[in-house]
């Protein structure tokens, strides 16, 4: 479903993509996790082109995004992508942030969009919010709202972006729990994330990547059991114990 | 001690009282033409000031240039006396059977507000996190519908008080029109005065009548901010 093969990407000299090989197949949740400025942000940001790539080849979804006449607009409304700061649309109440892609972009009736966003609303439990504005709400309901945006458009892919990085920790199981009862529908995910609860109970693969290489690939049990490369060991203990890591 | 008696029954009732309201409907007219077209003209050259396409971009920017700096009088007049040169003799034609002052009055005043008013969008724009733009790009809607349905709204909503600044200016700038005949507000106050030579009340009517047009418009923008915009609620 998501196939990159020897994708690279340079930022000016930076090179924050190297060598990417990677295949998502359809309803696999793959978790992306790695030390900060490792690439994964940028790694997740190319499956919709928000950032293109300058080598190799990307497949999504069966179109190839390095072919002109790919339809980026087309692509983009097939996969859903939810970000570190939610980016709701701060003028817009909570049901017409939801609606207004189907609205505009499928061509949905105003009702029928409205009546499936309160499908989504009661999904991810909000459904007394339909007329608030995101500044009412807090940061755990605000990213809900932004994953029933996203869900709205009925993708093929959902991409989350540290959907949980800007969150109070109490609010972080909210989120989490709307993730995870996606993953158990059966949909495509790839989540960068620090939450190791969630790699652990929910992912069918974790990718671990350092200075924008995939270092290690593997399913949650090795990954956290038996981690191969020494930065994956490294940067599990300073997670799990961030206490009693050593300085380097 | 002054020896001049006021006479305001001048202007505030019969023939003369007449004109000046017929003034004051050529005026309201005129501001409110200007102010409709200026606006939708200024949201386009906005969107071209940032358009990714060079030769468009760069369209937008000579024409804010131009626009912005030269004096509006010039531009009344060069409408009015200059373009009719260069059309073709039936358009002049039709030109001249209609009410040609107050269509290059309306012409120049929306080309010279709309250079404004698209700086101010674009400022306006450009305060609105990049994210927004990122968010509406990834549900799929193109840049431009993009721009109309997340950018714009939200930039436009920063930018209402220098926007009413604009809007009070053409409702003052439109007395300007005078000079190739239109015979709006302070035409008519001149012509009273001609009359009459009841300058001071002639004139002391058409200041209030700017000044109530002027806290009308503020009143109407702020109204339309506070109920349709919901402004304080999506703060």
């Amino acid at each position: 479903m998501i196939i990159f093969k020897g994708v690279h990407k340079w930022f000016k000299t930076l090179h924050v993509l190297n060598d990417i090989n990677l295949h998502v197949t359809p309803g696999e949740v793959l978790v992306v996790c790695g030390p900060s400025g490792s690439g994964k942000s940028t790694l997740i940001r190319t499956i919709n082109q928000l950032e293109p790539i300058s080598e190799g080849s990307l497949v999504v979804d069966g179109m190839n995004l390095s072919d002109k006449k790919t339809d980026i607009n087309k692509l983009r409304a097939e996969v859903g992508f939810v970000f570190q700061q939610f980016n709701l649309y701060p003028h817009l109440s909570v049901i017409s942030n939801i609606t207004l892609a189907p609205i505009k972009i499928r061509n949905i009736s105003k009702k029928d969009a409205e009546e499936q966003a309160m499908v989504l609303l009661n999904r991810v439990g909000l459904s007394e919010k339909r007329d608030a504005y995101p500044a009412q709400l807090s940061g755990g309901q605000q990213q809900r709202v932004a994953i029933a945006r996203a869900l709205a458009m009925k993708p093929r892919i959902m991409l989350f972006d540290e959907p949980t990085s800007a969150l109070d920790p109490e609010m972080i199981g909210e989120v989490l729990a709307v993730m995870k009862d996606l993953a158990l529908s059966g949909m495509t995910m790839v989540v960068v994330t620090h939450e190791m609860g969630f790699a652990r109970e929910v992912a069918h693969r974790v990718a671990f990547m350092a200075d924008g290489i995939i270092l290690e690939e593997a399913t949650p049990e090795d990954f956290f059991m038996r981690p191969q490369h020494q930065r994956a060991q490294q940067f599990l203990r300073q997670l799990l114990t961030p206490m009693q890591a050593e300085c380097p | 001690m002054l020896n001049y008696t006021f006479d305001w029954s001048t202007v505030t009732s019969g023939q003369y009282f007449d004109w000046l309201v017929s003034g004051l409907i050529t005026t309201l007219k005129l501001s409110a033409i200007s102010i409709v077209l200026a606006f939708i003209l200024g949201l386009i050259i906005a969107v071209m000031r940032m358009s990714h396409n060079k030769p468009v971009r760069w369209f937008a920017l000579a024409y804010l240039e131009f626009f912005r700096n030269t004096p509006l009088l010039v531009q009344i007049f060069f409408w009015y006396f200059g373009s009719y040169k260069i059309l073709p003799a039936a358009i002049n034609d039709w030109l001249v059977s209609t009410n040609f002052e107050f269509a290059a009055a309306a012409i120049a005043l929306t080309i010279y507000t709309s250079a404004f008013i698209a700086e101010d969008i674009r400022s306006g724009v450009l305060s609105i996190p990049k994210e927004q733009m990122e968010a509406s790009r990834s549900a799929g809607f193109s840049y431009l519908r993009s721009m109309q349905y997340i950018i714009l709204p939200q930039a436009v909503r920063i930018t209402i008080p220098p926007l009413v600044n604009q809007f009070l200016n053409v409702a003052k700038n439109s007395s300007l029109a005078m000079t190739i005949g239109v015979m709006e507000m302070t035409y008519q106050a001149r012509q009273v005065e001609s009359y009459t030579f009841k300058g001071f009340e002639a004139f002391t009517a058409a200041t209030v009548v700017y000044l109530l047009l002027s806290i009308i418009i503020t009143s109407l923008v702020n109204i339309y901010n506070d109920k349709v915009l919901n402004v304080h609620k999506a703060a």
